[in-house]
């Protein structure tokens, strides 16, 4: 069987990408485990390249690449987690009880998986199984045709998708809100609090101007 | 691709999800369970890319936008729990986050 250049290197980037994500998984350092994360979505990323999804290609690397494992390593840093030391993880009869419910799961999530991806493959005529990619776009409300273009995805979104859009915005803005909020600086208030007494939370700050 | 179906990317898509629900379930560092987390997004992003791509539908790869979207508002929601805890108990551990036991 010779496999042509795409096959090869799709099992060049399924083995990147399960690989590190099962090195995040078992690697003790979390400075190392992000690095492997990254490594990881890469990978995907690379997926989404032979995929055709050029644009998602690149979000995938600048936002989870980028943006959030920078966000994740430097709560690493900040919060100076060493390795596990592995000295608290006796093995209870609690975890080797999830750890065998875990593997379960697992095994049935893929078995079922391998029995039902030949339903998948229904329209495999092996010839047109992977339809060939138009630049044309339908109407608005109609199905819009995969394209590789990135105009194609901001016409999407701006017109069948655009209430759903305009709801991402308001989660992220309600996100951005709620991480300022529990970050804020809490401890030494409700220690000033305390020894004020036993004040209520609602005093109104014109009386302490008074 | 000539011997490449979209079932092979499903089963890429399983081995990521499996992987990150262990993480999810099997590792006490919560900065890991995140990460875990997001290994299972990634696996629901690429099967939804993979079956975008299959039946020629843009809606899958739009779907893919919105996922990262709620991905990054939950992680940084969660690294903010998560310094907040750390404030509070020096720790990461999910052993540790016993305050509403008693």
């Amino acid at each position: 069987m010779n496999l042509s250049l795409v096959d090869f290197l799709f099992y060049v980037f399924a083995t990147i990408s399960v690989g590190g994500g099962l090195a995040v998984v078992l690697s003790r350092n979390p400075v190392t485990a992000a690095m492997f994360m990254i490594l990881s979505l890469v990978g995907v990323a690379s997926l989404f390249v032979l995929l055709e999804a050029f644009f998602l290609a690149v979000l995938q690397v600048l936002v989870y690449a980028g943006a959030v494992m920078v966000l994740f390593l430097f709560i690493i840093m900040l919060m100076d987690v060493g390795p596990d030391s592995g000295k608290g993880a006796k093995l209870s009869k609690k975890r080797i009880l999830s750890g065998f419910i875990a593997l379960l799961g697992v095994g049935l999530l893929t078995v079922l998986t391998l029995e039902y991806s030949g339903v998948a493959t229904v329209a495999t005529d092996s010839a047109d199984h992977w339809q060939p990619v138009t630049e044309e776009t339908s109407a608005a409300g109609a199905n819009i045709v995969f394209s590789k273009s990135v105009k194609s995805f901001g016409y999407g979104l701006f017109t069948k998708y655009m209430l759903p859009l305009q709801v991402a915005g308001f989660l992220l803005l309600a996100a951005m809100v709620g991480v300022i909020v529990l970050s804020k600086k809490t401890d030494d208030a409700d220690a000033d609090n305390k020894a004020d007494g036993p004040s209520l939370g609602t005093t109104n700050p014109q009386s302490e101007e008074a | 691709m000539d011997t490449i179906g979209v079932q092979d990317f499903l089963v890429v898509a399983v081995l990521l999800f499996s992987v990150g629900f262990l993480g999810v379930v099997l590792r006490r560092n919560l900065l890991l369970v995140l990460m875990s987390l997001e290994l299972m997004l990634n696996a629901v992003n690429v099967a939804l890319v993979a079956f975008s791509r299959h039946s020629a539908n843009m809606d899958g790869s739009l779907f893919v936008f919105f996922i990262m979207t709620v991905a990054a508002a939950e992680v940084s929601v969660g690294l903010a729990l998560l310094v907040a805890l750390y404030k509070k108990r020096q720790s990461v551990f999910s052993e540790h986050l016993t305050m509403l036991k008693n």
